[in-house]
């Protein structure tokens, strides 16, 4: 016999006897409907506790805060994306002088991992939404925004969409009706890359991005 | 799954007293002190005197038959509905709380929780079934108190003592870091593993004695032997006695009187 | 690392000794005292607002509902994980998942196999198994690698390395890797990072584990904070993750529930700055992500516990650690001492199972049963109750409920079981208690100063003249 027959019939055969699923009532993860306001306010507060950034900005000047982030940081170059209407509207002024080298992420990683890890300061990401209780970003990772583009770059940017912005994970879920399909990947993001391995003391940027920059747009 | 809501009984004319086998041999006058606690309150103190011990030191070490045969021994003792009232939370946790595994599937099992279900531990007892009202009448003083662990965790009387204790204007409670860690005492773990409960009791003392009490008060007997043990043994100036001790001797008027 | 580490053998009974020399290590208890302290206020504060009693009722709940359909959920979840291209094995225990892991790597030819954290993988030893088999496997998340450079065992499942501070991490790393002596806690973060990000480029495999595997959707979700995680399962070509068969959920709702519980009853945290889903490999249009997933089910006793419903509590845990950081137990001795993968309050119910009662005996005892880690658990394990049960155990001590678990009764001694057949016959007889105490109390002068153990660090408690029974008796009561 299989292991894996060996071990469903163990499971199956219990010497306890049937056990009886109970119904789970999840009404204390609801919260009350926050205003758009409430839950932007809370988003900022807590992804702030946790070391993350938070810029409220308009469909019309979002690449200006992009550039004075950048400009701030002296990075080189900003991974974007190819179709994306975040890497679109950045390739239309590429020209500018106070925006950094576009890098366009349209070819299989094997072929410039190097280059990702060793050079890229700075990643572009769109976000499916976020939830305001625990300061989080959704991400769902696509060919045109890959995965490693929230991950390798020292600092990411994420904008967000502020009428996108949930209360709780279990209201996102339901409302984005997750269940009826999942991507290869999926995130949820809330600050920047930390550990406290070392005698409990925080240290950003251990694997992932040192900076985590969100844009709310309103 | 959720733990039972407590459900006070109304304040009854007689009790039965479950004195523990602690308080018997080493702190009677605690036991004393509870029963004339409870006789103040005008109710009447049924001890039977076949009582012995609730089985919990076998029980705890894994020696369930001879712990059923101990705790069988005390199901008879209460034959009326009248509430047991128990001046400690380990041993009032023992009936009220294990008492009902002990005797699941044997003849014994409703008799089990139907007395599991009238045990209280004295100091809830006084505070919300008889409404106790103290009248200090000693020397102002500060105190800590250590509540146990089954005091707390199994008999929920976290709030009890430091309640009885603020109805005594002369007297001031400090509270000592990490009041919720235990003491090391355990039971035989004390003796299983001398090592860690020594150096549990050794951290308890220091933040008792870091309160600057030089005294400190407990819900139960277990804890006491072993933090005063500790810390007559090691000359820290800190002693402890029973809560019920404690609250009786302030209240009292003819203190160190007789009965 | 270049040298092949020998894997430390930690002799389980030696309980004892380990104790003692943790117990005197001021360093030792310093640095799990402070790591504690935090810990339990962190927890305490970020659960503030909540109704927590009612979230760890629906912790458990949902627990319990998985487990309840275990076996279905778990055909389930193969089956929608292979649906969305990631394959399943199933391993009976630790040496088979082993190889499970070395034939994936065997197939892809692989040398090198980086590691995201995995308490399933220090349960299967995998990383000595790999080394034996001439694979590379490096740790990367920030704790376990410095475990792994000290040669070390992690000393709690969610901050392996909390045994040592700053000083002592500072001299392994310049000792291992040639990091200057420094004290900033920046300077050798920054440092680790530059080492694994080498090895996250060139590793062949990535092996994590997986805090929550949802049916419903054939979805595999890791809980992290340092991005290694993502980087593990997502830079090299290939991702083997490894999970114990109890990790199942059915609903991704479930998780909303586990993880709020979860990272608050951890590190205080209202979530980990990752919460990585995985439920595919690379897809073809995809740039990036593992080519092949793998989820190897390790079963490892998990199947033998189920069957005991007072036993079955014991695989609602969602490793969150919080029983041990609330364990006066576990603060002072540290994690080595129990010499056991899984440390603390739910090692000592979970490794009885896993290496069997005679092997574990002293894991049960070393308990006050003061009730902190039940208290805390947030599925809400009765975790005092399980180390009863497990006491009785391992002495044989019901014959009403026959002992279950492998290795019971090892714990027995014919002068223990004499000491309580006495014990119990005397107190179940009333007269013989009142004589026998009354005697003690009138010859009280004549008790022993000392007392065992009880009097290493106490004086010995002192008879009263006349026990309560004479008292009350002589008052006529």
């Amino acid at each position: 016999m299989s292991s894996r027959e060996t071990i469903l019939q163990r499971l199956r055969n219990r010497t306890g006897g049937e056990l009886v699923a109970p119904v789970s009532d999840f009404s204390v993860l609801e919260r009350p409907n926050w205003s758009t306001e409430e839950r932007i306010e809370r988003f900022e507060r807590t992804i702030e506790s946790v070391h993350g950034e938070v810029h409220r900005c308009t469909r019309e000047n979002w690449i200006d805060r992009v550039a004075e982030i950048l400009s701030a940081r002296k990075a080189r170059n900003l991974l974007i994306s190819s179709q994306h209407q975040i890497g679109r509207e950045l390739r239309a002024v590429a020209e500018r002088d106070d925006l950094p080298n576009l890098l366009i992420y349209d070819e299989p990683i094997d072929s410039w991992q190097p280059a990702l890890f060793n050079d890229v300061d700075a990643g572009i990401t769109s976000t499916r939404g976020g939830i305001a209780e625990t300061g989080s970003l959704i991400l769902w990772p696509t060919p045109d925004e890959p995965r490693l583009m929230s991950l390798v770059p020292p600092i990411h940017i994420a904008v967000l969409e502020a009428s996108k912005l949930y209360t709780t994970l279990y209201e996102a879920m339901h409302a984005q009706n997750w269940k009826t399909g999942m991507p290869t990947n999926a995130l949820l993001i809330s600050g920047p890359s930390k550990t406290a391995d070392i005698e409990q003391t925080l240290a950003y940027g251990v694997h992932g991005p040192k900076e985590l920059i969100v844009l709310v747009i309103e | 799954m959720a733990d039972p809501i407590k459900v006070y009984p109304s304040r009854p004319e007689k009790v039965y007293f479950f004195g523990t086998c602690l308080i018997d041999m080493f702190y009677p006058d605690a036991g004393m002190a509870g029963i004339q606690l409870l006789e103040r309150e005008g109710i009447e103190v049924i001890f039977p005197q076949d009582q012995t011990c609730c089985g919990q030191p076998a029980f705890t070490s894994g020696y369930h038959d001879e712990a059923r045969s101990v705790a069988r021994a005390q199901l008879e003792l209460f034959p009326e509905d009248w509430p047991i009232v128990v001046p400690s939370g380990s041993c009032g946790g023992m009936i009220r709380k294990h008492y009902p595994d002990l005797f699941k599937d044997t003849p014994d099992e409703l008799k089990a929780a139907e007395v599991a279900g009238r045990v209280w531990e004295l100091t809830d007892f006084l505070l919300n079934v008889c409404h106790v009202k103290l009248d200090d009448l000693g020397e102002p003083t500060t105190v800590a108190m250590h509540t146990s662990c089954s005091a707390r965790r199994e008999m929920g009387v976290a709030e009890v003592g430091p309640a009885l204790l603020g109805q005594l204007n002369n007297v001031t409670l400090v509270e000592q870091v990490r009041a919720e860690e235990c003491c090391g005492f355990g039971g035989t773990f004390a003796v299983r593993h001398p090592e860690i409960s020594g150096a549990m009791v050794e951290e308890k003392v220091e933040a008792l004695v870091d309160t600057g009490a030089r005294a400190f008060v407990t819900t139960d007997c277990g804890c006491l032997m072993n933090i005063n043990g500790f810390a007559e043994k090691n000359r820290h100036p800190i002693a402890g006695k029973h809560i019920l001790s404690f609250l009786w001797e302030r209240t009292n008027e003819n203190k160190g009187g007789g009965l | 690392m270049s040298e092949a580490t020998q894997h430390p053998h930690i002799d389980v009974k030696e309980f004892h000794p380990r104790a003692h020399e943790a117990l005197h290590n001021p360093q030792i208890r310093q640095n799990f005292r402070k790591a504690m302290d935090g810990l339990m206020s962190k927890r305490k504060a970020a659960f503030e607002g909540w109704d927590l009693e009612t979230l760890r009722e629906l912790g458990a709940n949902v627990r319990l509902r998985a487990l309840a359909n275990l076996p279905d959920l778990l055909e389930q979840l193969e089956q929608k994980l292979t649906e969305n291209g990631i394959k399943v094995h199933w391993a009976l225990d630790g040496d088979e998942a082993c190889r499970i892991v070395r034939d994936i790597c065997v197939a892809r030819d692989a040398k090198t196999v980086i590691k995201g954290k995995s308490m399933v993988s220090e349960e299967m030893e995998l990383n000595h198994f790999l080394e034996r088999e001439g694979i590379e496997a490096l740790e990367s998340d920030l704790g376990e690698y410095i475990v792994q450079l000290a040669n070390e065992t992690p000393s709690h499942i969610i901050m392996p390395a909390i045994h040592k501070n700053t000083g002592e991490i500072s001299e392994l790393m310049h000792e291992k890797t040639g990091t200057d002596l420094s004290h900033d806690v920046e300077y050798l973060t920054a440092a680790a990072r530059q080492q694994l990000r080498e090895k996250f480029m060139n590793a062949d495999v990535g092996v994590s584990g997986v805090n929550f595997a949802v049916a419903e959707t054939g979805t595999l979700c890791l809980v992290e904070n340092e991005g290694n995680g993502r980087m593990t399962t997502t830079v090299p070509r290939c991702h083997i993750a490894v999970t114990g068969i109890e990790k199942v959920v059915p609903n991704l709702e479930d998780v909303s529930a586990l993880l709020a519980l979860l990272t608050r009853s951890a590190t205080g945290q209202h979530i980990t700055t990752y919460f990585n889903m995985i439920s595919g490999p690379r897809k073809a249009d995809e740039l990036d992500g593992p080519e092949e997933v793998h989820l190897v089910l390790v079963d490892n006793g998990r199947s033998s516990i189920y069957q005991d419903d007072e036993l079955l509590d014991t695989l609602r845990c969602i490793r969150c650690g919080a029983c041990m950081n609330h364990c006066p137990v576990y603060t002072r001795v540290g994690g080595h001492t129990y010499g056991t993968t899984y440390p603390g309050p739910i090692g000592k119910i979970l490794m009885p199972h896993l290496i069997g009662l005679d092997e574990g005996r002293h894991l049960p005892s070393a308990s006050s049963l003061c009730g902190a880690c039940g208290e805390v658990c947030p599925v809400k394990i009765p975790i005092p109750d399980l180390l009863v049960r497990l006491r009785r155990e391992s002495v044989d001590g019901d014959k009403l409920h026959p002992a279950k678990v492998r290795g019971h009764g090892s714990k027995r001694t014919p002068l223990e079981a004499a000491i309580w057949k006495c014990w119990s016959w005397m107190h179940s007889r009333p007269g013989l208690y009142r004589t026998g105490t009354r005697l003690a109390s009138r010859f009280r002068k004549l008790q022993p100063g000392r007392a065992g153990a009880w009097t290493d660090f106490r004086t010995a408690p002192k008879l009263a003249g006349k026990t309560l029974h004479e008292q009350l008796r002589e008052r006529g009561k």
